[in-house]
């Protein structure tokens, strides 16, 4: 329904503002209250005295002696006039009425028709009576009665003439309106000061909070060694403790974490690199091996022939393994330069034999900026998936286009036309060791080759996807304009 | 000076700690027709140098005592012998340094006979492509019949590997010429990754026959393609 803050910032403002509004406006109605009271109580005092008294002083017809009484005397207009006058005071509207006759002051405001309702009847009764009103938007007293005299008994009984007087509370309503300007001057200073305050304690108290919130973020974008300084012993300060105990903590246990990483990442490559001596050995003489299982009995050359082709994959292995450690480790340094994009493809697949193998579409003289070592990487992995995995014809493009999103870049795609890539399988062909179905379980390759041609892409803040073609599938380098 | 080579026998020094790579590879490159002499360390391949000079020399980088690249270095500076590497995969820094040192190529293990044969053969056929002439460009003189190079008349003392590029390059001065091509015409390599093989030998050949290096006069980059050699 109506808008609250949700900050603790905002809710502790307008609690502390509340609270000092609430009490400000309490003290100050109560006060106002209490002066109100006292100064129209005063007023009313004053002038129920003064008539009191006028009255109890001025002359009348009436009960005279003890034998003429109200209904016995002639009461003429000139009595009442004498009764006016004597009430009379600037300002005021003195009414006095005998039976029919009535008297008003000079200079009259009001008439009996401006009496509140009731007043007439109370008065009546013989008692003096006076109520404040609000009239032609003044305050107003009217004091009302009948007078009386003391009857031959000694009792005081009414006369019947009754005396109406209307007299003006502006100078009590003047006092008022100051105090209550004054009131409201001060609740707005109040106002301001709890503002000033709540704003400030807030942001003491929040400081803190605000404080932790930046050291969790820091610890959580991977700064693990933010700590805070402990300050009084509030539960801000306990919290900060905690914090910094649990920093600590996780700190240690990222720690040893890394410790074990960077240890099987060395134990990884340790391993390739010490496989290499014996591969090269044995690397040295499979020619020669080759060339002699010729003229070995037919088990006898199968077996050479099996350990000359599972030493060349052992090769491919252990360099894939050292190549990915290499990566693993942050070790792998870019070093661009501007390159002719189709000699480096036309090299890459001439290199390895793949040149009749592979149909190669590139614009001439088609340079773009790159690690000519890492493409190479990258090409040689792609295409030799798709000669090992896909089926002819494999066709390697490459061209220089504008994305979508407006970034510019070099595309190379590998296509091959085999059976094809199933599409649960699809993203997960760049994982190490990933089989994509039972038909790959042995893979002619290391496993590992999409993986190190993603990284490298990925070393050129590049990507390399797949996807699926019929038949077939398209593998697609992105390697951005640097 | 040797400068006469039969195409098919080499005499090859290899240096291998590991005696099963050592004897594999003495084994492989003797069944392809070379001569080879094996020594497990550097001291002991460098001993042999200054008693029987080999028509190249093969030297693992990882050496026990002082280190492949260290013995290049040292034989470079008494003469200018073939070498070619054996490097460890992906440690670019070896490939660099060697280079640096004096090295004219490089191969990866674990190397496959027939490619450290065919690096063997494009080396050495390197000096008998050059025709008997005499080229002059200022202080610096030619000599394609006496595969000779000389500065004011001082003679300069270039690796086969060197001078075959400095051929190539005079061949056609002032034509750009990509590292593609050189590496192709010079190494035989198919590789176009391998052009730090170029800018090595450049850097070599810069540091014995321009007078200040860092500022060719004879050889000068072309940034993004190549290398032009025009004379002042």
């Amino acid at each position: 329904m109506t808008w609250l803050p949700s900050g603790l910032r905002g809710r502790l403002v307008i609690t502390f503002l509340l609270v000092a509004v609430t009490a400000s406006a309490v003290v100050a109605g109560l006060g106002y209250q209490i002066v109100r009271r006292g100064l129209l109580d005063r007023a009313e005092r004053g002038v129920v005295a003064d008539v009191r008294e006028t009255l109890s002083r001025t002359p009348l017809p009436i009960g005279v002696s003890d034998v003429v009484w109200p209904s016995d005397a002639t009461v003429t207009e000139d009595d009442l006039g004498q009764v006016v006058q004597a009430l009379e005071a600037p300002e005021r509207t003195v009414i006095v009425t005998y039976g029919e006759l009535l008297r008003t002051s000079p200079g009259f405001l009001f008439t009996l028709a401006d009496l509140p309702s009731g007043l007439r009847e109370r008065a009546a009764g013989g008692r003096l009576v006076y109520q404040r009103a609000l009239l032609r938007r003044r305050p107003w007293l009217i004091v009302a009665t009948q007078i009386q005299r003391e009857s031959g008994q000694g009792v005081m009984r009414p006369t019947g003439l009754t005396a109406y007087v209307f007299v003006p509370l502006s100078e009590e309503d003047a006092v008022l309106s100051r105090l209550r300007t004054a009131l409201a001057q001060a609740g707005g200073i109040t106002l301001v000061l709890a503002l000033t305050l709540a704003l400030l304690s807030a942001r003491r108290v929040l400081l803190p909070v605000r404080r932790l919130g930046a050291a969790a973020r820091a610890l959580g974008s991977g700064d693990l060694r933010v700590r805070l300084p402990v300050r009084g012993r509030d539960e801000l300060a306990e919290l900060t403790a905690t914090f910094n105990e649990t920093a600590a903590a996780l700190e240690e246990t990222v720690g040893e974490l890394r410790t074990l990483e960077s240890m099987s990442r060395r134990f990884v490559a340790d391993v390739s690199h010490e496989l290499r001596t014996p591969l090269t050995a044995m690397t040295a003489v499979t020619d020669m091996l080759s060339e002699d299982a010729e003229n070995l009995p037919d088990d006898a050359g199968e077996a050479v022939r099996i350990v000359v082709r599972e030493i060349g994959r052992l090769r491919v292995l252990v360099e894939h393994l050292i190549e990915i450690s290499k990566l693993d480790a942050g070790a792998a340094t870019l070093h661009r330069e501007t390159v002719d994009v189709g000699d480096a493809l036309a090299d890459c697949l001439e290199m390895r034999g793949w040149a009749d193998r592979v149909k190669l579409t590139v614009p001439l003289g088609l340079a773009f900026s790159l690690d000519i070592r890492r493409f190479d990487v990258i090409v040689a992995n792609l295409v030799g998936n798709a000669l090992n995995h896909g089926a002819p014809p494999v066709v390697v493009t490459a061209r220089v286009r504008v994305r979508p999103d407006a970034s510019r870049g070099l595309e190379v795609t590998v296509r091959d036309h085999g059976t094809g890539i199933p599409e649960h399988a699809l993203p997960h062909v760049f994982e190490r060791f990933y089989k994509a179905g039972a038909d790959r379980a042995r893979s002619v390759g290391s496993g590992l080759g999409l993986a190190i041609a993603r990284a490298n892409a990925e070393l050129h803040d590049g990507s390399v996807t797949a996807e699926r073609r019929e038949p077939g599938t398209l593998f697609r380098l992105w390697i951005p304009t640097p | 000076m040797c400068t006469s080579h039969n195409d098919q026998v080499a005499g090859i020094l290899l240096v291998e700690d590991d005696p099963s790579v050592r004897t594999g590879l003495e084994l492989a490159l003797t069944r392809q027709g070379h001569a080879v002499t094996a020594y497990a360390t550097g001291e002991e391949a460098l001993d042999h140098i200054r008693t029987r000079r080999p028509e190249i020399a093969i030297l693992d980088v990882m050496l026990p005592g002082i280190d492949g690249v260290e013995v290049c270095r040292r034989i470079r500076r008494l003469d200018p012998l073939p070498i070619i590497l054996l490097t460890a995969r992906g440690d670019d820094l070896d490939v660099v340094v060697g280079l640096e040192a004096g090295a004219d190529d490089y191969v990866v293990k674990p190397v496959e006979p027939r490619v450290l044969d065919a690096r063997i053969r494009a080396i050495l056929r390197r000096l008998e492509s050059a025709s008997p002439d005499r080229l002059v460009f200022g202080d610096l003189v030619i000599d394609r019949g006496a595969l000779k190079v000389s500065l004011a008349g001082r003679e300069i003392h270039l690796t086969p590997t060197e001078l075959r590029l400095l051929l190539e390059l005079v061949r056609r001065p002032g034509q750009v010429l990509t590292r593609r091509y050189l590496l192709r015409a010079v190494w035989d390599h198919t590789h176009v990754a391998d052009s730090r093989l170029v800018d090595a030998c450049v850097q070599r050949i810069r540091a014995k026959v321009e007078p200040v290096p860092a500022d060719p006069v004879y050889i000068h980059t072309v940034r993004g393609f190549g290398y032009r050699f025009s004379p002042p």
